[in-house]
């Protein structure tokens, strides 16, 4: 025995309307999400004029094209002899690698006893699975030390670049930001919504299982880095601002980076005076193990997730 | 193991530390912690120079628990020790000499990232000073050139944009061909660590086995790092760097900087491949003809130039033309003669930026010569400061540069084909030098004519009081330069010592 819906009951049914959008009389994009159409690409008279006289300017002010036959003799100069310079450099370069020793022979100069004690000992040494991270993070950790700064140092450079610090800059930045596209696209935002979770989770997992297996904190970070810049993609700044502004930026990677310098110090000044060092490097294979590997793997991820972040957010718009 | 021991690896964490530091404090706390963290550093390393004097032996600080291959490690001797204060004495004095211009020039909210610049910068250098291994040395050269790029650029000018760009490109293809000299060497030696390379090419060197890879290597490695610290044909970047950032940028970049990659080159020289090795190959040839061209080009350069920070800044590629043709030489005593010029030109170098900006201060900071007459009267201490850093640079007796000209001119003589070349060029340059230097203290202590006031920028009177900070870093460097002019000989032989010890 069948129910009769009424006309009203049968159009709130998810099958109506999935006929109707199957059969294209329903637009779910109509009424439901921000569209502004795209401006197209124009430049008003003055604009134009104004490049025109620029560049017109650069040619008689600075190169002064027409009377100064130095530069014009160098330009040409200059594209002859950077396309030799370069096959030079390549058939330098080829030629000397053909007589570098062959590669992957068993007896070639670096398969020797540094790599052998780092394959054969990493286990029992550091504790660390993955002799890569035991590698990266103990035997060479001042090199790992410096190249987490660099990373640091990076952002630094953008953020004197690209940060919009007075109040104009700042407007006009952030009124322009992403005049061309569609905000609260729902396809993008339902996407996110099922698909930032997992990607921040496996993120948090390859951090925190670099000792254990391939990953680590710099890549572990990027993964956590790309979720956090998908979220903003879907959602906007209003939704990440409230647990990530730039306050947050700037303690989360001066603790980072403080915690790290701290470990290694004790670590360095412990190996460095002989004197036993008390932290446990824990059963090899368990999470909590391989002594300081996994602090310093959560400070780089912290480190790189952050850079990332910053790097877009900068891109973008110049500030958060 | 003594207590001092540990200062080396407490500098370079200090300083590495203080730059996350100085990005979440403001402008005030991050420029005091700045002057506080090269203050420290400079004691440590004066203290450790005193314990390596003391025992004559360099010794080995393990990073670490593992021992040398495996691990990495530091090496402190006399020269790296005596490097890293004189490093540290330079920067602490630039810094203060530009504090002015640091609060006036750049923007208030960016100023705390200036210092993280300047820390990480410092810790680069001390760095690339002490380490003992390639590889560390490549990732602080990463942080150096990084860091260099941001000193330039934090004046936010078209002109500095335009500069960091070049500066960038430049330097990363220095950047990567020492990478790949670096690449080529591990896989010939299977060691990233000096000592051991050193072992490993020595018996390279005897069996004759791979010859060739081993000369390009070293030659992709001399070449990257001469990229880096503006030779001759490779300057391009350095005139406007040095001649539009801030004044400490400018005094730090040419002083310090430039200076790091030289230290390094030394230490490939020294301790990686080995000197004698380097001179059988052609290279120590190609550094001293391109340090030849590079002397005397440099300084036609500055003389055709009309803006006195950019004609500072042409000078250097002069200077660093000098230093190579020390190398090139392929004697000890070259080497010796290169390392008390990179001593001098460093003291000189940002004695005469910190002066310069002095001097455009009076005369409404106008860089050009026309507006400069005068100015000597106008800010006494820095017409004078700047009149002592161009006799040093030109090398007159009793100030600093005359001492490396002589050591040049001992070191050449006596070589076989060598030694004309290096006395006509060192002649040519020292009159070329003459006459750009000379110009410009003419210039400043010509009195302004009447009916010339018009023509020129407003200029005003300044006096010592009114700069403190500018004031007692320019009497600094003066008494520095006549310190180094006048008593030469221990430093000489502090040189000479090191060098023994650091292969």
């Amino acid at each position: 025995m069948s129910r009769k819906l009424t006309q009203e009951q049968y159009e709130r049914t998810f099958s109506y309307r999935f006929l109707r959008w199957l059969d294209g009389a329903r637009d779910p994009y109509l009424g439901q999400v921000e569209m502004k159409p795209q401006k197209p690409f124009s430049e008003d008279g003055q604009t134009i004029a104004q490049r025109q006289e620029d560049r017109a300017r650069m040619r008689e002010r600075v190169y002064d094209l027409e009377n100064n036959i130095l530069v014009r003799v160098f330009r040409r100069f200059y594209r002859v002899f950077s396309l030799l310079f370069c096959v030079f450099l390549v058939v330098m370069l080829l030629a000397a690698v053909s007589w570098l020793p062959t590669f992957g022979q068993a007896d070639n100069p670096a398969n020797n006893e540094v790599a052998a004690r780092y394959i054969e000992d990493g286990l029992e040494e550091t504790g660390a699975v993955n002799i890569v991270t035991g590698m990266i993070l103990d035997y060479r950790a001042f090199d790992t030390l410096g190249e987490s700064h660099v990373l640091f140092i990076a952002t630094c450079t953008v953020l004197i670049l690209l940060r919009a610090d007075r109040k104009d800059d700042r407007e006009q930045l952030w009124s322009n930001d992403r005049v061309y596209e569609p905000k609260n696209d729902i396809i993008l935002q339902t996407v996110a919504k099922i698909l930032v979770p997992p990607i921040l989770i496996f993120g948090i997992y390859v951090i925190l299982a670099g000792h254990l297996g391939p990953g680590g904190g710099f890549s572990g970070g990027a993964v956590i880095g790309a979720g956090l810049i998908l979220y903003l993609n879907a959602f906007g700044f209003a939704k990440t601002e409230r647990f990530f502004t730039q306050k947050t930026y700037r303690r989360m990677s001066f603790a980072a980076l403080a915690c790290y310098s701290l470990a290694k110090s004790y670590s360095f000044y412990t190996g460095a005076n002989h004197i036993e060092s008390v932290i446990p490097l824990g059963t090899p294979g368990a999470i909590l193990s391989s002594g300081l590997i996994l602090i310093l793997n959560i400070c780089v991820g912290i480190v790189v997730a952050g850079t990332m972040y910053t790097f877009y957010v900068m891109f973008r718009k110049g500030g958060y | 193991m003594a207590f001092v021991q540990n200062f080396p690896f407490f500098s370079i964490l200090l300083s590495l530390f203080s730059g996350p530091l100085a990005f979440v404090l403001n402008a005030k706390g991050a420029r005091r912690v700045n002057l506080a963290v090269i203050t420290a550093a400079g004691c440590m390393s004066g203290a450790v120079l005193a314990y390596v004097l003391g025992t004559g032996e360099p010794y080995v600080y393990t990073m670490g628990h593992f021992p040398a291959p495996w691990g990495n490690e530091i090496r402190v001797g006399v020269l790296e020790a005596f490097l890293a204060l004189f490093f540290c004495v330079i920067m602490l004095l630039s810094m203060v000499g530009g504090s002015l211009e640091q609060k006036l020039e750049l923007e208030e909210s960016k100023q705390n990232l200036y210092y993280v610049m300047v820390n990480l910068l410092l810790c680069s250098l001390l760095a690339l000073v002490y380490t003992n291994d390639l590889f560390t040395a490549y990732v602080f050269v990463e942080i150096n050139t990084i860091s260099a790029c941001g000193l330039i650029m934090i004046k936010q000018t078209g002109r500095t944009m335009e500069a960091s760009t070049r500066y960038m490109i430049m330097s990363l293809l220095g950047s990567g061909l020492l990478l790949l000299g670096i690449c080529f060497l591990y896989d010939l030696t299977g060691h990233l660590l000096m000592s051991n390379i050193k072992e490993q090419v020595q018996l390279l060197a005897e069996s004759g086995a791979y010859h060739i890879p081993l000369v390009v290597s070293l030659g992709l490695m001399s070449v990257g790092l001469a990229i880096k610290s503006a030779l001759y044909p490779f300057h391009a970047w350095l005139p406007d760097a040095y001649g539009y950032s801030t004044v400490s940028s400018a005094a730090i970049l040419s002083s310090l900087v430039s200076k790091g990659y030289i230290v390094l080159l030394i230490k490939i020289f020294y301790r990686v491949i080995g000197f004698d090795i380097v001179r059988e190959t052609k290279v120590v040839h190609v550094l001293f003809v391109f340090g030849i061209i590079g002397m005397i080009m440099g300084s036609l350069h500055a003389i055709g130039e009309n803006n006195i920070r950019r004609m500072i800044a042409f000078s250097s590629v002069a200077q660093i033309g000098y230093i190579y043709m020390g190398f090139g030489l392929g004697t000890a005593e070259g080497v010796v003669a290169s390392i008390y010029h990179v001593v001098t030109h460093a003291a000189t170098k940002s004695l005469l930026f910190v002066a310069a900006s002095g001097i455009t201060d009076a005369s409404g900071d106008s860089l050009r010569y026309r507006d400069l007459t005068g100015a000597g009267y106008r800010n006494k201490l820095a017409g004078a400061a700047f009149t002592v850093g161009s006799l040093a640079m030109v090398g007159m007796p009793i100030f600093s540069g005359f001492i490396s000209k002589l050591l040049f001119s001992q070191a050449a003589f006596g070589h076989r084909y060598k030694m004309l070349p290096t006395l006509v060029a060192l002649a040519i340059s020292t009159v070329l030098n003459a006459v750009y230097f000379m110009k410009t203290v003419i210039r400043i202590y010509t009195p302004v004519e009447e009916g010339q006031q018009e023509e020129m920028a407003q200029g005003r009177v300044i006096t010592a009081r009114e700069q403190p900070a500018k004031s007692v870093a320019l009497v600094c460097f003066i008494f520095l330069n006549l310190l180094l002019g006048l008593n030469s000989e221990p430093l000489i032989r502090l040189i000479g010592q090191g060098l023994e010890k650091f292969g």
